[in-house]
């Protein structure tokens, strides 16, 4: 007899490992644009960005903000005759935007908080902020709990805060240690030294490191975490980022000056021309290009994938379950660190 | 000798007199003058003498004098850290009093109450010995809570005036040392919008016991429309809350346009917007200034242009240190005194107040706020006792010494 030819094998339950084929030999697929499918998706939907400004009065927060946005997003007293007094208490003050740059469209709010840090008193003046930022995340929560829920939810929750450190020159003060030891663990805090036309360039250094020494020696993460670093790439750009740039000296500037035949944005004193955009004078260019062209994505990300769901997940443990339908109006925050 | 020639010489005499005259009052200036030489006193025979008697000579001797006993001063400078304080009092006295300075970190001042420091420093300039006494309030306005933070700053300075007004009532008066502050230098933070709630409450705790004189630290913070717009708000607000900061007093009427015109032109910038700096930038061509290098340019300190310290030190230091002590005595220690004793008022004391030839002396014997009530009261009683035991004798020996009068008289005429 013949021999049999011998069964061939059965095949395996497991799946095969997907083959990786080099497009390149049976001609061009496309997948590749599916970058630019997304791209002009988020064109047309456009997206939320809400950053928030802490600081004592006068740091000039109003100001860095529109010079970063490059118009008036930020309502400032345009000559210092402002009529408002500083308020009693801390006060919250959310106004939104329209920006539009390059056919993308951002909805931006600027949340700003005048009379953090102004009284005699400033016991306990994060607190109405915590609340605040607190609640857009429970608007979010109950958003996402609803049975019919919306396309796209409204994003209200807090992407960004930048937190203005006075320029003294010593060292952080007793109420920055305590906002940013508050807040860091529930909002991306990005500390910025203010008006930092005021020091050399020896005394930037030592005051930076001075302040990154303290936040170390405090616990405090600032934004960019080390924690959510995601691969190597991102930790070695993000270490340089922490440990030599930040926190960032800027200058803010809504006026412009006539410099080497060039409109730049400025300051004008009677020993030179400070330009905003200039790296030898101010970092205010790294900040931009850091909050804006770099880590924008980023930090909605950070918001949403971190320091939502701990929200979420303490909400939860609170309540042993998510309600479908009515989610507790009660907001109770007694979670709260 | 001719009608003419007398007429001549006369003239001539006459004119001699008149440079002679104007010579002598020019030789009257301090450098010139010679010990042993009185003014014209040999010239022209006799004319000179019956016009100068020569107390012009006694600005001299008080100069003379107070350079040799010195003078000595106390500066506190108030305000938060970080603000160029320390900095400022190093240029503006060319010291480094603040070498082996420690700031603490952040959260070492958390729990950190206010200190009073000391520092004294002798500066000698032109022969003239200064005792420069400097009080420092570090840790002012750096808590979360500074809700009282001035009270310890109040109670040294009228622990001064107390002191003070011991030593005045005391037996050995002479060698009083006056450590009551005679000027307080307000910091005020180019950062904000004219003065914080912080502000208003130190300057209000303060201003009606010692001079101040409000000045805006690191003034390179603002361009110049900035900083003329924080000058008014602060002046603004200073009125707007009825605080009295030390006014520099009219300069006399004799003085030239010029110099008026300066002086209200200093008096304007107040407060003055200072930068202060002890290194000495080298510009390549340009010649070594006192200031601060930015990548932008250089900010001289002593550009008036720049900023104002040249304006604060010669009205501080060049022209009015010793009215500041002045006021400090007249105005500010008086009124501590006033309102001490008048605390102190019974109504025994107040008897003893009116008599007002005695009551330079029983100032003296009021013991003074410190004794236990019971005591004062003793005290003032056995001193009313003695009093009035004197002055019955003084009675007593007038009446005998008329008696005795009239007794010589009667005897006389008999």
């Amino acid at each position: 007899m013949s021999e049999l030819v011998p069964e061939p094998r059965p095949k395996p339950a497991v799946p095969m490992k997907p083959v990786s084929i080099n497009s390149n030999l049976l001609g061009y697929i496309g997948i590749d644009t599916i970058i630019e499918q997304m791209r002009k998706k988020t064109m047309k939907t456009g997206f939320d960005f809400n950053i928030m400004v802490v600081g004592q009065s006068g740091l000039g927060k109003s100001t860095l903000v529109n010079t970063l946005f490059k118009s008036q997003v930020s309502r400032k007293a345009s000559s210092w005759n402002r009529e408002e007094k500083i308020p009693k208490t801390v006060e919250i003050k959310a106004i939104g935007h329209v920006i539009e740059e390059g056919g993308v469209k951002m909805k931006l709010t600027v949340i700003d908080t005048p009379g953090f840090g102004d009284q005699i008193n400033n016991e306990n003046c994060w607190e109405p902020i915590e609340k605040y930022i607190n609640e857009q995340y429970e608007k979010f929560l109950k958003e996402e709990v609803n049975i019919a829920r919306k396309k796209r939810i409204p994003d209200t929750r807090v992407h960004c805060c930048l937190y203005f450190i006075s320029p003294t020159g010593h060292s952080l003060r007793p109420l920055d240690l305590e906002f940013m030891k508050h807040l860091s663990k529930v909002v991306n805090i990005i500390p910025v030294i203010a008006k930092a036309d005021t020091m050399t360039l020896e005394e930037k250094s030592e005051f930076k490191q001075r302040v990154r020494k303290e936040l170390e020696v405090n616990g405090i993460e600032f934004y960019p975490q080390k924690e959510f670093d995601e691969d190597l790439e991102d930790k070695t750009e993000n270490d340089k980022i922490r440990q030599e740039s930040m926190p960032f000296a800027v200058v803010g500037s809504d006026k412009e000056y006539q410099v080497n035949g060039k409109r730049v944005l400025g300051r004008k004193t009677p020993w030179g021309i400070i330009e905003v955009e200039n790296l030898n004078h101010c970092e205010f260019a790294l900040l931009r290009d850091f909050v804006i062209r770099t880590h924008l994505q980023d930090l909605k990300e950070v918001t949403h994938n971190i320091h939502y769901e701990t929200y979420r997940a303490k909400r939860l443990n609170d309540n042993g379950g998510l309600p479908p339908v009515s989610v507790d109006t009660e907001e109770s925050h007694d979670s709260n660190p | 000798m001719s009608h003419h020639d007398n007429g001549v010489t006369v003239g001539l005499g006459i004119q001699m007199c008149e440079r002679w005259r104007v010579e002598a009052a020019l030789s009257f200036l301090p450098h010139q003058r010679k010990w042993g030489e009185t003014a014209g006193a040999v010239m022209a025979g006799g004319v000179m003498d019956k016009e100068y008697v020569g107390f012009a000579a006694l600005p001299n001797q008080l100069h003379r004098k107070s350079v040799k006993k010195g003078f000595d001063f106390t500066l506190m400078v108030a305000g938060e850290s970080g603000l160029g304080k320390s900095t400022l009092i190093n240029s503006l006295f060319l010291t480094n009093l603040y070498e082996d300075r420690q700031v603490p970190e952040a959260s070492a001042r958390l729990t950190q109450t206010l200190a009073i420091e000391r520092r004294g420093v002798e500066i000698e300039e032109g022969g003239v010995k200064v005792k420069l006494t400097l009080v420092d309030t570090p840790g002012f306005g750096d808590s979360v809570d500074c809700s009282d933070c001035w009270l310890p700053v109040v109670k040294f300075i009228e622990e001064q005036f107390e002191q003070y007004l011991r030593d005045e009532s005391g037996l050995n008066r002479k060698n009083i040392q006056d450590s009551r502050v005679h000027c307080c230098l307000y910091f005020i933070s180019p950062f904000g919008r004219g003065l914080r709630p912080l502000d208003v409450a130190f300057l209000r705790a303060v201003h009606e016991k010692v001079n101040i004189i409000p000045v805006i630290g690191k003034a390179d913070a603002l361009m110049p429309q900035e900083t003329q717009a924080l000058k008014q708000k602060i002046r603004d607000q200073l009125k707007e809350e009825e605080i009295h900061i030390y006014q520099f007093p009219e300069c006399d009427s004799d003085e030239d346009e010029d110099f008026k015109r300066q002086d209200a032109e200093m008096k304007e910038s107040i407060p003055f917007a200072v930068v202060g700096s002890c290194e000495v930038v080298r510009d390549g061509g340009k010649r070594p200034v006192r200031g601060r290098r930015y990548s932008w340019g250089t900010v001289e300190v002593e550009n008036p242009h720049h900023c104002d310290f040249l304006n604060l030190r010669r009205m501080l230091v060049q022209t009015h240190l010793q009215d500041l002590k002045e006021v400090t005595h007249d105005l500010l220690y008086e009124g501590y005194r006033a309102r001490c004793l008048q605390s102190l008022a019974r109504p025994g004391a107040r008897d003893r107040a009116s008599r007002s030839k005695l009551s330079r002396q029983s100032a003296t014997e009021i013991p003074l706020p410190m004794l236990p009530l019971a005591d004062t009261e003793k005290l003032i009683r056995e001193k009313d006792e003695e009093l009035r035991r004197m002055q019955e004798m003084l009675e007593k020996m007038q009446a005998q010494m008329q008696q005795s009068q009239a007794q010589g008289e009667q005897s006389d005429t008999l």
